[in-house]
């Protein structure tokens, strides 16, 4: 049965609806689709990254924690060292000190029994003038005799 | 429908304005609207059909275009039914959605034109044919009562025997013996106004729709000569405009039939 005018013009309208249809409404479809998928595709690449990102970063901070550890424990060695060094420093000078202090002392004690030994030996000088004096029972004269009597008393 | 002298418009009208019904019915129960049930079921077939592959080959990656699709209009629904009920979503999302597409679908059918089908089905031997379901109240009524059924099933389901009882004499007046009745009047002509203005609505949209086009195919066949052709153009165009404006009704009403269906079914929930 062939087609009569009727149908013929109702498939001409028909055909202006899908072009219609094609022209202006789908592109408006299709856009809401293809802008929910690449919504989408962007949202599982931002979680993707930032689980990369927060893989890396616990890497760094593993890595860092290793540096900050290493410093650490070069620098307590370093301070032993140095606390070391300060002692033994000390040490040193503690007995350049004593040493010191022992010689100006050795010093002290010389001079003070030279001087002792200095005033001993005139003493000794004088109470042999006086008992010579008193043996002889007469005026020894101190002056005349003052070398001979120091030459006595080095002599002790 | 035979025939009669006029022919003409009126009887193009009418010819197109009669279901197909089986032979041996003549007009009793078994009048059934073959056309109605046969396009609604292939559709409904279709719908599911399309949802179900969609879904069942979903991914949660990049979805592919069908799948997007999919997923705007159940996101379409799902927010709408969200937006009015307040509760588990299950059964009310799907059901949404069903009245949605399927209305949508159905609904569509006006869009192709009214004599292509019938042409079709008559190289069969199958005189009358037609090929919007909601353009029947079989078919609107069908689905609203279902509608209703659900809201009576609902309203027990959420206030119990008794608790709907009481709500049906007490509600909006008072608690009052005299007020029982007024009140129970008043809620009997609400639930029922429910199914018959959601047939109506649509159905009264989706017949008009379909007359309006017969009537503008009227043009095809006004005339002869130099006249004839004009009115033949001037049919194309008003069938075209029809047919645009129509891509706006048959969206808004399957959208309002669901929306009702949504509000309908959470009133159900409401206590008053």
């Amino acid at each position: 049965m062939l087609p009569n005018g009727t149908l013929i013009g109702e498939m001409i309208s028909f055909a202006i609806l899908i072009w219609f249809c094609v022209h202006f409404i789908w592109p408006h479809i299709n856009k809401a689709i293809e802008d929910r998928q690449i919504k989408i595709a962007e949202g599982l690449n931002a979680a993707e990254r930032a689980h990369a990102e927060l893989k890396d970063a616990d890497h760094k901070v593993a890595a860092e924690i290793k540096v900050a550890r290493q410093q650490a424990s070069e620098i307590i060695d370093k301070a032993q060292q140095q606390a070391n060094q300060i002692i033994d420093k000390a040490r040193g000078e503690a007995v350049t000190e004593i040493n010191r202090l022992k010689a100006s002392a050795q010093d002290d004690i010389a001079s003070m029994a030279q001087r002792a030994r200095d005033l001993l030996r005139e003493q000794v000088g004088a109470l042999a003038v006086q008992g010579a004096s008193k043996i002889v029972q007469r005026e020894v004269d101190a002056s005349t005799h003052k070398a001979l009597l120091d030459q006595l008393a080095a002599e002790i | 429908m035979a025939s009669e002298p006029q022919g003409g418009l009126t009887e193009y009208i009418q010819h197109h304005l009669t279901h197909l019904t089986p032979h041996a019915s003549n007009g009793g129960f078994w009048a059934v609207h073959i056309d109605s049930i046969t396009v609604s079921l292939v559709l409904g077939v279709l719908f599911c059909l399309l949802f179900w592959l969609k879904a069942r080959k979903a991914t949660a990656g990049v979805p592919g275009k069908g799948q997007a699709f999919v997923e705007i209009v159940l996101e379409f629904v799902d927010g709408q039914v969200k937006d009015v009920f307040h509760g588990d979503r299950r059964f009310l999302g799907p059901l949404a959605l069903t009245v949605f597409v399927w209305v949508f679908l159905m609904n569509a059918m006006d869009l192709l034109p009214v004599d292509l089908i019938p042409w079709i089905t008559e190289m069969f031997g199958v005189g009358h044919f037609r090929a919007v379901p909601t353009a029947d109240t079989s078919m609107t009524f069908a689905m609203s009562i279902t509608v209703f059924v659900l809201i009576i099933f609902y309203s027990f389901k959420a206030k119990g025997f008794s608790g709907y009882m009481s709500e049906m004499f007490t509600a909006p007046f008072g608690k009052h013996p005299l007020l029982w009745l007024p009140n129970f009047a008043l809620n009997l002509v609400e639930l029922l106004s429910k199914p018959v203005s959601l047939a109506m609505r649509l159905f009264g949209n989706m017949y008009a729709g379909e007359l309006v086009f017969m009537l503008i195919a009227g043009l095809f066949s006004a005339g002869a000569g130099l006249a004839g052709w004009a009115l033949y153009g001037a049919g194309i165009i008003g069938y075209t405009v029809w047919g645009l404006f129509h891509i706006l009704i048959i969206g808004i009403q399957a959208f309002i039939f669901m929306v009702l269906t949504i509000v309908y079914i959470s009133m159900a929930h409401d206590h008053h």
